[in-house]
Parts: structure tokens; sequence; C-alpha cells
């Protein structure tokens, strides 16, 4: 009795101390996100002394203003529209990439894939000058086709589908070449489906990597019509340096998808994030 | 023959795209350096100037003897060492903090990776709205001028500021390796008798070891090529240098002002190079790990 006590008193206690330090790191992360917020939706005049704590009297007036007159509302649209292209379009060319690599045998296909590997180790910055040269002299300074097709290839997304697809049995590709199928109604029928979390998470993690670029995006576009969100924030700053209530609006409106997108789908975030990262 | 057109067909979309995109450029990037653009040109000139005039090593040798060039280097490696061991002590603190089990720590977990949604941008503009220079909500000032310009104290504020943003990843890769640690193991440690602390530093941290040095290669890679937190929170200092990492130095050299090129190009090949080291050294070594099993 007296052990059964004393066992159960002590977790409670402990408890107690795992919550509180839980609670603290939770409000330290959350604390920029929360005073962003909370002064986004107070009038602007409201914050000469500092920002506030507590939103008094709340307004969505800053929304407003920074969707319409800062253009945040067309900046997201662009985002969803390069995002998007950018995603869809790996994925289709990662996994036709992956599907070579992992079930047909070509000549130079060691030479292949060590190139499609190099890609990794080459970091943007590297190529940038001659890229920003390349989109201009095709005509693309200011359009979508420069946001999208430079990233329609992956070298990582199809590094990731080979290993997902080399995990597929082996006897299915044995049924599915005795029903006759080609390689082509094997991709589609038993390929795809049974690789689908392996491809859910390297969506996941293509559209978070379109959607979060500054540098690329920054360079080649300068019309308002093609800006991303990303850098309208950056515009949104210097044309509302008076009013910073509307830049929170503006930062909270680039930040709110994104963060519900990856609530909704944490867990292929979890794997696209961490391929790689843990063997086994 | 038939499977190989098949393979090259499926192929065909990324080689034509790594090509003019990835591999036409690295080449081209490496003959930069050799010419000196005559005239001015910057946005949107490309392809109008005079043509490029050839000038052998002289550009290497002068970026590589400029104060400019190390001065850079040398913020960028301060940069690094200062965001990437605390971003993955934090991040693996926060790991230790939700594996416990109890009720409602999901909802701590959320809030833990919650930074993932926040790009670099964001993190910067929401920072740069409550410190920065003009327009900063809080005036933290210090040394008599704001804090994101001091010229101590600026690249120690941003590399918080990453930190910051950083978090959210860094708690997600270290979560997924300590869930891969099997719980007999910690079980049987426990058995024997050894402390909590015991526990972690014998049997955790060992066996979380590849995912620790995996994040700190990822880390180091993207911590070498930051760029927008500089360009958002640093207007100061970026341009007098006591923030200007070599990412930022391509593009103010290559897009600003007279063109610049050549030179941009070879804080570019400065950053290939460290890039390369990094992942050569990773995958030396995951293959030691690989055979440890």
């Amino acid at each position: 009795m007296a052990v059964s006590i004393s066992v159960s008193q002590r977790p409670v206690g402990r408890s107690i101390a795992r919550y509180f330090v839980l609670i603290v790191m939770a409000g330290l992360i959350l604390f920029p996100i929360y005073i962003t917020i909370v002064n986004s939706l107070m009038e602007p005049t409201a914050l000469a002394n500092g920002p506030v704590w507590w939103p008094s009297h709340p307004t969505l007036s800053n929304y407003a203003t920074a969707w319409t007159n800062a253009h945040v509302g067309r900046y997201l649209w662009n985002t969803v529209i390069v995002a998007v292209g950018i995603t869809a379009l790996q994925v289709s060319t990662a996994i036709l990439g992956g599907y070579a690599f992992a079930f047909l045998n070509f000549p130079l296909k060691r030479l292949m894939f060590v190139m499609y590997l190099a890609t990794l180790m080459i970091p943007g910055e590297v190529t940038i000058i001659q890229n920003v040269q390349t989109v201009h002299d095709l005509g693309w300074y200011n359009s979508y086709a420069a946001l999208i097709v430079p990233f329609i290839a992956t070298g990582f997304g199809a590094f990731l589908l080979r290993q997902s697809f080399l995990a597929v049995p082996a006897d299915l590709q044995d049924a599915a070449a005795l029903d006759g199928y080609g390689h082509w109604r094997f991709l589609r029928r038993v390929v795809v489906p049974i690789c689908r979390p392996g491809i859910a998470a390297m969506a996941l993690f293509a559209f978070l990597g379109a959607w979060n670029q500054y540098l690329w995006p920054l360079l080649v576009t300068s019309d308002d019509r093609y800006r991303t969100v990303q850098i309208g924030l950056k515009q949104l700053r210097t044309e509302n340096l008076s009013s910073v209530t509307v830049v929170f609006a503006g930062t909270v409106l680039a930040f709110l998808p994104i963060a519900l997108l990856l609530l909704a789908f944490s867990k292929q975030l979890v794997r696209g994030l961490t391929a790689g990262a843990v063997k086994g | 023959m038939r499977e190989s057109a098949l393979a090259y067909a499926m192929l065909a979309p990324s080689l034509l795209i790594f090509g003019a995109f990835v591999f036409f450029p690295f080449v081209k990037n490496f003959s930069f350096p050799f010419y000196q653009q005559s005239t001015a040109s910057g946005f949107g000139t490309f392809g109008k100037a005079a043509p490029p005039k050839w000038v052998g090593w002289q550009q290497w040798h002068e970026v590589f003897t400029s104060r400019t060039f190390w001065h850079s280097a040398w913020v960028t490696v301060q940069f690094v060492v200062l965001t990437v061991p605390l971003g993955i002590a934090f991040g693996l603190l926060l790991a230790v903090l939700a594996h416990q089990r109890l009720r409602g720590i999901t909802i701590f977990r959320t809030i833990f990776s919650s930074t993932v949604a926040s790009s670099a941008a964001v993190a910067s503009t929401i920072f740069f709205s409550l410190i920065g220079t003009e327009s900063g909500l809080w005036k933290l000032r210090i040394h008599g001028h704001a804090l994101l310009d001091d010229k101590t104290w600026a690249l120690p504020a941003i590399a918080l500021v990453s930190v910051w943003q950083s978090l959210g990843l860094s708690f997600i890769v270290m979560s997924s390796g300590l869930q891969a640690i099997p719980d007999d193991l910690l079980e049987a440690a426990r058995v024997d008798g050894a402390s909590s602390v015991r526990r972690f530093r014998r049997v955790t941290l060992p066996l979380l070891s590849p995912t620790i040095f995996f994040a700190f290669v990822v880390g180091s890679i993207s911590a070498f090529k930051t760029f927008a937190e500089i360009d958002l929170l640093s207007p100061i200092g970026k341009e007098t240098g006591g923030t200007s990492l070599l990412a930022y130095q391509v593009k103010r050299l290559a897009f600003e002002s007279e063109s610049r090129n050549g030179q941009a190009a070879i804080f570019a090949v400065g950053l290939f190079a460290i890039v390369l080291l990094l992942t050569l050294i990773q995958m030396r070594l995951e293959r030691r790990v690989h055979y440890g099993r």
C-alpha cells in the first residue's frame, strides 16, 4: 500500500514539472507568431508605444489592405500557380526517372544515375548567374515559365522514388508480367498505387520547397503580376514602412496557407523531411 | 533495345532540364571569371552589353587576394558555427521533451514542429518588424544604434532568427531519430539500473549519432547558402560587409550596380567547393556508419 502511494505520488509532481518545461518551450517558439497575429489585428496608430500583447479592439482592416492595396492576394495566387506547377511536374519526372532506375536496364545506366546525384551537389548559387541570363535570352523575364521550368526535374525526388520503387515485391512484378502487363501498365496499376505514401511525401517536400523559394523569384521577376509571396513580403515592407500592422497581416497571409497544409499532411511531411536521416 | 528506348524516353525530360539549367550554367560559371564585362550592365541588359573581354587569371588573383572575399568567407563560417550546433541542440532538446508519454503531448509536438511552415522570408519579416532598423516596434539598441545594424551583434541576432526558423525541421528530424531507437534497448538499460542521464548518454546519443550527423551536414550546407535572412534583416551590414555572407556577395556582385559576373562567379565557386566538401565527408562517414552496423 505504502509503495503504491509513493509510486502514484511521485509521477504527479514529476509530470507537473514536465508540463511546465514543455509549456515554457512552446511559449518561446510560438511567441513571435503570437505577437505577429495579435499586432496584425490592431489599428496602426495603436502601436505607437511598441507592440501590444493582447488585441483590445481587433480589426481585419490590415488584412484587407494587405490583400488588395499591397497585392498580397495576387502574390499568393502566383505562389499557388508556381508551387502547384513545380510539384506536379516534379512528381511526374521523378516517377518516370525513379521507374527507369528501379526497373529498367539500359546502357550507361550507372553514368545517368551518377548524373542525377551530381545535380544534388551543385548549389543553385553556382548556376544562378548563367540561368538569369538564359531566362533573359529566352524572353522569360517576368513570367511563370521562368519561375517553374528550371525546377521541373529533381535528382533528389527521382532518387527518393527509386528507393521507394525498389521495395515493390518481386512477386508482384512476376504476377504483372504473367498477366501481360507492359511497363506502362505495371507503373500505373501497381507501382504508383503501392508507393503512394512515398510519392505523397516527395510531393509535399517539393511543394514546400517551391513555396519558400526566395533568391530565384527575386532575380527573375520585377512585376507584381508574377511576384511570389516570399519576395512580396520584401516589397510589402518597403511600400508600407509606416504601417507595420499591414506587414504583419501580410506575413500571416504568407504563413497561414502553408501552416494549414502541413497540419493536414503532417505524416507525409515527417516522411519527406526525414528521408535519408534515419536508416532501416 | 526497346527497353533502353523506353528508359531514355523516361529520362529525357529531366535530362533536358538538367542540361539546360544545371550542367550548362555550372560549366559556364567556371568561364565567367576569365572574362570581364566591358560596359555597365545590370538587370535586363543581359545580351545587350558589349562582348566581354578575356582577362585570364587576373580576376581569380584579384578575388583571392581581396579582403572582401576572405572576410565574406570568414563571416559565413561564423554564421554556420553560430546556427548549426545551436539548431541541432535545441532540436534534440525539444525531441527528448516531446518523446515522453504524457497526455496531450501531440499538441506540443505540433507546436514544436510549427516553424517548418515559416520560410526564411516569413521569419525575417516577423523579426524585422519587431526589432528592425527603422520600423521595428521594439527599439532594441546597442552601442547607440539598432541591434541589427551593430557590427558585433547583427550576425548573432540574425543567427538566432535563423535558428528559430529551422527549429521545426531540426525537431522533426531528431524526433524521427529518437523514435527509431528500439524501446527494449532503453528498457534493458533501465533494468540494469542506469540513470536517465546515463541512459541518454550511453544509449540514446550513440544510436542517434547518424541522425545528428545527417542534420549537421544538411544544416551546414543550407547555412552556408543563407541569403534571404541577410537580404531582409541586414540592410546596412550586408553592404558594409559585416553580414555579407558568400551567397549574398554572389547576388550583389552579379546583379547589382555594374556587372561583375566574373568576381561573382568566383564567390560561387567558393560556395560550391564548401558544399562539395561537406557532401563528400557525408558520403565517406555514412559508409563507415553502414559498416559499423
